[in-house]
């Protein structure tokens, strides 16, 4: 059968959700933490990506562009304080992130 | 089916495999390299969809230096393997149904609003355009013209990452040497020099090592 | 008739006692640095009242035989939505005669305190407080709106109170300066409901413009109510003279009023400013001639207090309660005379009443001061033989005041007795007995006083707690506890007094009652009130009133209750007792005041001040404070307390609400929304 839209917009839901699934089971590791975070980055570009194939839109793919940049920057800070949190706590445990605590 | 889909099937499948390893995984290293199989995948599937530029950034940008950040701060941080997994699976199920319902949604409403049976409608353009403009330059002259000024601030923020990246984690080394020029204008006298009272004693005994005492002190604040 | 007087010298009669009240009150006092001393301060308010006596006088004149009339706003002190409020005179016939009584018995009293309060610190204060009360009293007379009645009314409220409690550091004093302010509170509350009825509803407190109106008012009924509205108003005037003039039962303050200075009592709680109260009815009479019913309450009031006051005189023991349930008893008949539209003749009860009283109550002062301040009458007796100005001039006014033929107070007494006779309103059958035996226990228990006082043994030694005060630092020797005649300041007042309290009633009955003399200061609706027309039609003058005297019930019944005191208080002495032992539950009663002071402070002060209690315990403190006010922080605190759960502080539970959210955000935008 045809590649249609439909079946990339499932993928990139599937794949959404399965970064949410990383996020709520990972309540001890920060790191997998950063990396579902790329996961629904990942998701979302392929979402436009797929848009902008079948729309025929160029604009699809700038965005991601855009995108692939913001995420570039947000894993390398991301990743500087998780560096600076594990200095100061010597572990990675998110839960005991919780000087927030109301 | 032909090659195309079964392509896109291949990477699909392996692409979510790759990314539920990425979650369960136990070990981080492991995490990560799933996580770069599942990119690549992903680059994978958009060279299916004609957008090789991006394709080859993905490759270039995600697995060639992300990753290779994650791999370095996971292989840097000394993690403990045992305590990082209790009571993980305990959530499983709740997170499952959360995702199954995240998904089906999210699938639901996109392809309600989007008329997704037909075949690529602007394939016809893009296949018109295809032979004459390859991707890249499809998306340079977008780039160059259009989006002039968000390059701009792409930039910027590109910038003010590495700087803030730089200016958290940098720190200094314990055993330079270097001067503070500031610091060193703003001493003060009372910081380096204290005046002692003292009464006074016969000569030749205790008087002359307790002077000396007091400049030992005053010298040693000097140096700092 | 349209000549008018002159305004200044209106203005000055007021005014002339204000000065010398001011400048005795802050030059003479330690409020003013005591510059001035006693005789200065004397010499100052005397001339003051002496002043506003002359020319008060040569107003009656000017009013009654020349016909003059002063009626004019001098000064409008603020204007509010229409309603004026002013200062001005108006002066007629009834002003004229109220103004020369207060002057005359005030300028009396003034002399008298020269020699009465001659050992006391506070003199100076006293001269001061009784001048200003002169003015006050004069503002309330001569005012021509209500406004300035009520300022001249709550006025000698005020120096009343200053003046009863004159002696601050007696407990006693305080308690009743106290209770007489209080109590003529709660009469005022009626009073200014009613100046505001008439305010609201006439749009003006100026006594013409308001009398105008009056067949206006009397058609309208109060809102919501079936009520007539001048039933209402005048019911709520009369109210405030319940409180001011001592009707039952706004009377307690009276006799707890003597804890004053002598002087005072005869001025403010005999002559004059218990009478302000009568005084205004007579005034307002337009409005109250349109109201039986406020008529006939008026009167019920005025018979119970005439008659049961005046039992309650019949045990008293002090000489100045004596005198004081005498004027409740007869400021009863000035009420029962107003029930019976005999305004002219209330008021000509109240003038001569004003002589007599004031005469019998400085009488009362100056045997005091001869029984160096003993104030039983158990402990008097024979006091004749040494005091006999004070003796024939108390005799005088007792006779004056039983109704004695020819006497003043005979022609107002009988004028009254006559007109409730007349009257055919639904409560004159009550009120007639009333009046009528109350001749005989006012004759009792006056010439009980008398004979306990004046004749029989001597029994000065007999007082257990005999006043061994500061009058032993001037005698030498204890065996002169006798009594002795009081100084000429103190005697001539009396003498003074005793010469209108015979003759004033036989000179001035005809022309105010029967003649021109209140003509258009008192109406009287002739035709639904009949009784002062009766009265005229019966009068042939001062002389035949005398000897048809005779024949009346009155005298012979004020002849029997001399003669039973005569007996059973000088020829046997033991009779008194005897009785009192047989009915010894009526002496009871009538020794607690009927209990209406136990009712007062037992029930209504006491009630009052659980019920300020309760609301400050349950209403303030567990309601508004704790529940309202700590309640609401207490409740913030909970729910906070509750929400501050959900900062859990881990990002991951942040990431999932939010995703959370954009579950329930999609399905509400994507499905039901549609």
């Amino acid at each position: 059968m045809t590649l249609t839209l439909g079946h990339y917009l499932s993928l990139g839901a599937m794949l959404f959700a399965l970064a949410v699934i990383g996020i709520f089971l990972n309540r001890k590791n920060l790191i997998v933490l950063l990396m579902a975070i790329e996961l629904m980055l990942l998701a979302v570009n392929m979402n436009f990506v797929a848009f902008s194939h079948y729309l025929g839109d160029m604009h699809g793919q700038v965005f991601v562009f855009f995108i692939l940049t913001v995420a570039a920057a947000e894993s390398a800070i991301g990743l500087a304080i998780l560096v600076l949190l594990f200095r100061n706590m010597n572990s990675i445990n998110v839960d005991e992130l919780d000087s927030l605590k109301g | 089916m032909d090659v195309k889909t079964g392509f896109f099937y291949l990477f699909s499948v392996v692409l979510l495999f790759a990314a539920f390893r990425v979650v369960t995984a136990r070990n981080p290293v492991h995490a990560v390299l799933f996580l770069m199989l599942a990119f690549s995948q992903a680059s994978g599937l958009w060279l299916l969809l004609q957008a090789e530029f991006l394709a080859m950034v993905l490759v270039l940008v995600y697995l060639g230096a992300v990753m290779v950040l994650f791999l370095f701060v996971v292989m840097m941080l000394d993690i403990n393997l045992d305590t990082l997994r209790e009571g993980f699976w305990k959530h499983f199920p709740l997170a499952a149904t959360l995702g199954a319902l995240v998904a089906l949604e999210m699938a639901a409403v996109l392809m309600s609003g989007f008329r997704i049976s037909e075949a690529p409608k602007a394939a016809l353009e893009v296949g018109q355009l295809a032979p004459q403009v390859p991707n890249s330059k499809a998306l340079g002259i977008l780039l160059y013209t259009e989006y002039l000024m968000p390059i701009q601030v792409a930039a910027a923020i590109l910038l003010v990452a590495m700087i803030a990246a730089i200016a958290l984690t940098l720190r200094q080394r314990k055993d330079s040497k270097a001067i503070s020029a500031s610091e060193q204008v703003h001493v003060r006298a009372g910081d380096r020099l204290v005046v002692v009272k003292m009464d006074v004693v016969k000569l030749g005994e205790a008087p002359k090592s307790a002077e000396a005492g007091t400049e030992a002190d005053a010298s040693k604040e000097t140096k700092q | 008739m349209s000549q008018t007087l002159n305004a200044s010298s209106l203005l000055a009669v007021p005014m002339a006692p204000l000065v010398g009240a001011l400048l005795a009150g802050i030059f003479g006092t330690q409020f003013g640095g005591n510059w001035i001393g006693r005789r200065l301060t004397h010499t100052l308010t005397i001339l003051g009242v002496l002043i506003a006596f002359i020319l008060s006088a040569s107003t009656l004149k000017s009013v009654a035989i020349d016909g003059a009339r002063f009626n004019e706003t001098l000064y409008t002190w603020m204007e509010v939505g229409g309603l004026k409020m002013e200062v001005g005179f108006m002066v007629d016939g009834l002003t004229a005669m109220m103004m020369c009584v207060v002057t005359f018995v005030s300028l009396m009293v003034h002399i008298y305190t020269i020699g009465y309060m001659d050992e006391d610190e506070g003199y100076n204060r006293f001269f001061a407080y009784i001048s200003l009360f002169t003015f006050s009293m004069l503002m309330l007379v001569m005012s021509n709106n209500m406004l300035q009645l009520f300022f001249g009314w709550e006025a000698v409220g005020l120096v009343s109170y200053l003046l009863i409690g004159f002696w601050y550091n007696k407990p006693t004093a305080i308690f009743a300066n106290m209770k007489a302010f209080l109590v003529n509170r709660v009469g005022d509350f009626g009073f200014i409901l009613g100046i505001g009825l008439i305010a609201a509803y006439a749009g003006t407190l100026n006594y013409t413009e308001a009398f105008a109106k009056a067949n206006e008012l009397s058609a309208l009924t109060l809102p919501g109510t079936s009520w007539m509205l001048v039933t209402v108003i005048c019911i709520c005037l009369f109210i405030g003279a319940m409180g001011k003039s001592a009707q039952f039962p706004l009377h307690v303050w009276l006799p707890d009023s003597m804890e004053g200075p002598t002087p005072i009592s005869a001025l403010i709680h005999a002559a004059t400013m218990v009478t302000a109260g009568i005084f205004m009815v007579a005034r307002m009479s337009p409005l109250f001639e349109l109201s039986e019913t406020a008529l006939n309450f008026i009167m019920i009031i005025g018979a119970i207090t005439a008659l049961f006051m005046g039992f309650l005189g019949i045990i008293q023991n002090d000489i100045k309660r004596v005198v004081a349930y005498s004027t409740l008893s007869q400021l009863g008949y000035m009420t029962v005379a107003l029930g019976a539209s005999a305004y002219s003749v209330a008021v000509f009860h109240l003038m001569t009443h004003a002589f007599f009283k004031a005469l019998l109550f400085l009488g009362a002062g100056s045997v005091i001061m001869g029984m160096h301040h003993n104030q039983d009458i158990r402990y008097m007796g024979g006091v004749r033989k040494y005091m006999p100005i004070t003796w024939i001039t108390s005799l005088l006014g007792s006779l004056a005041l039983i109704g004695t033929p020819l006497f003043s107070g005979f022609y107002s007494k009988d004028s009254i007795i006559e007109a409730v006779h007349e009257s055919h309103l639904a409560a004159a059958g009550f009120a007639n007995f009333a009046v009528l035996a109350g001749v005989f226990v006012t004759a009792f228990y006056s010439f009980r006083m008398y004979f306990l006082v004046f004749h029989g043994k001597e029994r000065y030694d007999q007082n257990p707690d005999a006043h061994h005060g500061h009058h032993d630092d001037h005698h030498d020797d204890h065996a002169s506890h006798l009594p002795h005649e009081s100084p000429w300041v103190v005697t001539v007042p009396l003498i003074l007094l005793a010469i209108p309290s015979v003759v004033i009633g036989y000179m001035t009955i005809g022309p105010m009652l029967f003649g021109e003399f209140f003509k258009d200061a008192i109406f009287v609706d002739g035709e639904k009130h009949h009784a002062m027309h009766e009265l005229a039609n019966a009068f042939h003058g001062p002389v035949a009133m005398a000897l048809h005297a005779v024949s009346t019930a009155p005298f012979w019944l004020a002849l029997a209750g001399v003669v039973v005191a005569w007996y059973m208080y000088l020829i046997n002495p033991a009779v008194p007792a005897a009785i009192g032992r047989a009915l010894r539950p009526l002496v009871v009663l009538l020794e607690n005041k009927y209990y209406m002071d136990w009712i007062n402070e037992n029930i209504l002060a006491r009630g009052a001040r659980a019920l300020g209690n309760g609301l400050w315990k349950v209403g303030d403190r567990t309601l508004i404070d704790g529940l309202l006010v700590n309640g609401s922080w207490k409740l913030v605190g909970i729910v906070s307390a509750w929400t501050r759960k959900l900062q859990t502080g881990y990002l991951y539970h942040y990431a999932l609400v939010m995703i959370l959210g954009i579950f329930l955000l999609m399905t509400y935008f994507v499905w039901l929304n549609k």
